[in-house]
């Protein structure tokens, strides 16, 4: 337990640290994991600890940073509004798409989220009217959310992310935890059972999914202030790919494995870029290392290697053989 | 005479021209241990199905204490008071003892939406789910995985499990199906022991525990109910024996 504390305090020491050590660079790398993370951190609530892995996350990214954008680059509508509509629109949008997603499971629940996904993608790219188009939507401005100090000094925006993150995460946190983080995982080991045991499971995936949506939307928002430009690659296919891929590199089914994995992107696509064009050749090459030799991602790994270290089992020996069911005698 | 707990009207469920369930009557009163048996193949998981409700029913009706459930999803019957255990043992292996006899505490409790505390903090569900497991033995194993179960141990938790929601009615689908001579026994004894309150309906293979537990036999064959009686009636029948002996088949 002392040790737990420990290692919270050494996280937070280094997080409140980063900015006033580390150069600029570093520091906008720290907090495109952190909204990246945030991200994948809410597919995972959906994809790891409930089962449904959906393929089109980056719609409600994308919907909240739209939405941020449209509403102060067309309509004057102040941050402090904005921020919270963005997450609103998210959250709408997963409520309405839930319906339609939540019918299926399975293989079918990817595909029916890849494709609202898609037309999600689509509507950004062909209502250039509203959305800008290819252009995309330049010009938000900053997160000015009437506060005391100004956010146009990166390292303040980064402190004030930083809290929305912590916030965010300790909610999830506090989610997984709950009876219904454990409904969740419940409903990926045997739905069946679960309704024999009393859960109208339909209901409880639902609000998983506008769940997930609504955090990641905080995460969207959160982008489109900090990156003050929108356009149609944030919520194209590839970045919901990607965001599947953070959760299985950093491990499906723990918290802030996904946020490891959002920084093992984030930090090779932008150091890794410098050198090479074929960045993407080697994320590939750590992907399939991962799934090679460390099939729960690299917080499952480490948690494994933590168990081993401290000596102790993880898990106590198993049954001999012989012991299968017999299906009818 | 005990109320009539469970009561089915020409029940039937076929899957095309098969005749899975077809037209069974049965009245099973308040406390009476029921046991179903019959041959591979006479309908008697997918009767368990249509009234726990994962089935739907092509015909008939079914009535818990007088209600009309044909209709209901299999959660809204948990709630009216059914509970069943799983032919193949149907568990949460990922999840911890603790954690699979949690998910069945909060079933049918308010708190199971709760998004916020963590679930061991919810005394209610945590003692409900460590007098179950303390009744099986298992609260020692509380934080093993699933698969560090024995089999036997495996199925008392399917059992756990679905006592955890306080059923008036208890369906067991062969809870001794795999087990050993003496995990037999336990099982046995721990079913034969249960609240008499508590109606159970039991598919069993192994004579020997259907007519230790039940005092009322129902044999069905090819989805009908062939005989119905007492222990030794369906033990007398000459065509029950047939069936089981194997003089009379198609």
């Amino acid at each position: 337990m002392g040790l737990r504390w420990l290692g919270w305090a050494v996280v937070a020491a280094v997080a409140l640290a980063l900015p006033q050590v580390l150069p600029l660079y570093f520091t906008h790398l720290v907090l495109l994991t952190m909204i990246y993370g945030l991200s994948a951190m809410s597919l995972d609530l959906l994809a790891g600890y409930t089962g449904l892995t959906s393929f089109g996350h980056a719609a409600y990214f994308g919907a909240a940073a739209y939405t941020v954008g449209i509403l102060t680059t067309q309509h004057r509508v102040p941050p402090a509004l904005a921020f919270p509509a963005g997450v609103a629109a998210a959250a709408a949008l997963a409520a309405v798409y839930g319906l339609l997603a939540t019918r299926a499971v399975g293989v079918y629940f990817l595909i029916i989220t890849l494709a609202l996904g898609m037309g999600t993608w689509g509507l950004a790219y062909r209502w250039s009217s509203v959305t800008g188009g290819d252009n995309g939507l330049p010009g938000i401005p900053p997160l000015e959310l009437g506060l005391p100090w100004s956010t146009s000094d990166p390292k303040h925006l980064y402190y004030l992310i930083l809290v929305i993150f912590c916030l965010a995460a300790f909610l999830l946190y506090r989610l997984v935890r709950s009876p219904f983080g454990l409904s969740l995982r419940g409903i990926r080991e045997s739905e069946g059972r679960m309704r024999m045991l009393g859960y109208n499971t339909w209901l409880h995936r639902y609000v998983a999914f506008v769940v997930a949506g609504t955090f990641a939307g905080l995460a969207g928002s959160l982008y489109a202030f900090y990156n003050r430009f929108v356009s149609p690659p944030d919520l194209h296919i590839a970045a919901s790919a990607e965001a599947v891929l953070m959760v299985i590199l950093g491990g499906a089914g723990t918290l802030f494995g996904p946020l490891v994995g959002a920084g093992i992107v984030v930090f090779l696509r932008n150091l890794v870029s410098a050198y090479t064009h074929r960045w993407m050749l080697i994320l590939g090459v750590v992907f399939v290392l991962t799934v090679m030799y460390a099939p729960q991602g690299v917080a499952g790994g480490a948690r494994a290697l933590w168990a081993r270290w401290r000596g102790r089992a993880v898990t106590p020996p198993v049954a001999g053989p012989g012991k299968e069911p017999v299906a009818e005698r | 005479m005990s109320a009539v707990c469970l009561r089915t009207e020409q029940l039937r469920k076929h899957y095309g021209g098969l005749r899975a369930v077809d037209g069974v009557d049965l009245e099973v009163r308040q406390g009476e241990r029921r046991a179903i048996i019959g041959p591979n193949g006479a309908g008697k998981t997918t009767l368990f199905h249509l009234l726990s409700g994962e089935v739907p029913a092509t015909a008939g009706r079914i009535l818990l204490f007088g209600q009309d459930i044909t209709h209901l999803p299999s959660y809204r019957r948990t709630a009216l008071g059914i509970g069943r255990t799983y032919q193949v043992t149907n568990l949460f292996p990922r999840l911890t003892v603790l954690e699979n006899a949690l998910l069945a505490a909060f079933g049918l409790r308010r708190e199971k939406y709760d998004p916020f505390r963590a679930a061991w903090q919810h005394r209610q569900a945590l003692e409900d789910a460590r007098r179950l497991l303390e009744e099986f033995g298992l609260w020692e194993k509380r934080d093993w995985p699933i698969g560090s179960l024995s089999y036997g141990e495996q199925r008392q938790l399917e059992i756990v499990l679905a006592l955890a929601g306080r059923p008036r009615l208890l369906l067991l689908d062969e809870p001794t199906a795999g087990l050993s001579p003496a995990e037999t026994q336990v099982v046995t004894r721990l079913v034969a022991g249960l609240d008499p309150q508590i109606t159970v309906l039991l598919i069993e293979h192994d004579m020997d525990v259907a007519f230790q537990v039940a005092q009322r036999v129902t044999v069905l064959h090819f989805g009908r109910v062939l005989a119905e009686g007492t222990v030794d009636e369906v033990r007398g029948n000459p065509e029950v024996q047939a069936i089981y002996l194997g003089v009379g088949e198609l």
